[in-house]
């Protein structure tokens, strides 16, 4: 969570403060992308759209509209936004399970119990891949970055009842999907 | 049902790998929204640089010890605040690829606008020169329509923030003689000789007051490193555009050694 007083600073000094945020908040954004899109190239394309769409709307704000600002659900709305339009106008990886870009190279002589959650890992993280947008932006935010429902309803800008029950359905769908090849997770 | 399931997903969603952001993340924000630019290392002819760009274009290149040095050296010419990124924008680094590798007609945006008009349209006209060419001092000055400005052209050559890649090492004197350079008359020449421009009779020639070459066959005259040359066997030499002019030349409208009359 950013700092109590970074919406004031940025209000009343936009350039001399936006680095700030950009540090503050630059985690979870990234963090977002690349589940949302499963590789490191467009995860920091998002990011980098993300933060200069934010900037770029900062400075039509008046410095008011700034200081009430809560900067993480505002900046995650964005980059979900850019996320969004970006698969509009992008194909799908496909072959998501396995084709998963995972930012640890899997060593080859690792005990098995390691390389087997590593497996889990990556089937997981390519099935959250395949999941359609409306489940997979609040699965995301709600359990890769830990945020309250009350905040991903304001970063969705939907009710948070809405939120429970995407996420419900989210996860649903995500056990469906790995039931078949991870046995350990089926009913 | 299986109470044990849906925990096992969410764990397994929080336990996910955090990949970080990668470093060149801020500096790449900072400069989209034009609050700082960037500097990466390139390889060039004179080995490892430091290259700066704007997002109007490439702002300076300079050799350094290392990379604060050059950052402090940039911050305190330009006023600037500046990034370094392990990997430069991709249209960029291709641009200079090409201008390095002796394509001048595509060459990558340049941010100016810390010069002044006139060094500007000075650096602008010695991007003009050919690899493997060189042209005088009073060259520029004519093209540029200041013709009496030889020495305010050879200080705003010597201020060329973008060495190398506005290649002011392809200007030299007049008399044949290589002159100054930011990084040394030494790395001037070895560019030069790197380049395939003939050095060595651009110097003969000067020493006995050779300016201009021409043919016989043609009756145009030009710069002893215009590409158009004539053979051996028609190779006529001139002190002067006058006594070029005399003998019933006509300037070269590629090399253009004189106003075409």
């Amino acid at each position: 969570m950013p700092e109590p007083d970074l919406a004031q600073r940025l209000a009343d000094d936009l350039d001399g403060n936006f680095e700030a945020l950009v540090l503050e908040l630059q985690g979870p954004v990234y963090r977002f992308a690349y589940r949302w899109c499963g590789n490191a190239e467009d995860a920091e394309e998002i990011a980098q759209d993300a933060f200069v769409r934010a900037y770029r709307a900062l400075q039509g704000y008046d410095s008011e509209r700034i200081a009430a600002l809560r900067l993480s659900p505002w900046l995650l709305t964005i980059a979900v936004n850019v996320a969004r339009n970006r698969v509009r106008g992008k194909r799908l990886a496909v072959g998501g399970l396995e084709s998963v870009d995972e930012p640890m190279a899997a060593a080859l002589d690792e005990p098995e119990h390691i390389s087997e959650r590593r497996e889990l890992s990556d089937r997981l993280a390519g099935a959250l891949l395949e999941l359609p947008p409306r489940y997979r932006a609040p699965v995301i935010l709600r359990h890769v970055l830990g945020l309250s429902y009350d905040d991903i309803a304001e970063t969705l800008e939907q009710p948070a009842g809405t939120v429970k029950s995407n996420v419900h359905r989210g996860i649903q769908l995500l056990r469906e999907r790995l039931s078949a090849a991870v046995p350990a997770l089926s009913h | 049902m299986d109470v044990h399931t849906e925990p096992a997903i969410e764990t397994g969603l929080s336990d996910l790998p955090a990949p970080q952001p990668p470093s060149d993340l801020t500096p790449a924000i900072l400069y989209r929204t034009g609050l700082a630019d960037l500097c990466w290392q390139a390889d060039s002819p004179i080995g490892p640089i430091f290259v700066a760009a704007s997002m109007d274009g490439i702002t300076a290149v300079d050799r350094a010890d290392t990379t604060d040095a050059f950052m402090t050296a940039y911050r305190a010419r330009f006023d600037r605040d500046v990034r370094f990124v392990q990997t430069p924008p991709a249209k960029l680094a291709r641009g200079i690829e090409r201008l390095l590798a002796g394509d001048r007609h595509t060459p990558p945006p340049f941010d100016l606008s810390h010069s002044t008009v006139f060094e500007a349209a000075v650096l602008r006209k010695a991007l003009e020169i050919p690899r493997g060419q060189v042209r005088p001092y009073s060259w520029i000055a004519r093209e540029i329509g200041s013709p009496k400005a030889s020495r305010a052209v050879g200080s705003a050559l010597a201020g060329n923030p973008i060495p190398l890649l506005i290649p002011c090492h392809r200007v030299v004197r007049g008399d044949g003689v290589i002159g100054n350079y930011i990084f040394g008359t030494e790395i001037k020449r070895s560019l030069l000789t790197e380049e395939r421009a003939n050095i060595d009779r651009l110097e003969a020639f000067g020493k006995t007051g050779i300016r201009f070459v021409g043919s016989d066959t043609t009756h145009i005259f030009c710069f002893p490193t215009c590409r158009y040359q004539p053979k051996e066997e028609h190779l006529q030499f001139f002190h002067s555009e006058a006594e070029a002019r005399a003998r019933g030349y006509r300037p070269c409208k590629v090399c253009r050694p004189a106003v075409a009359s």
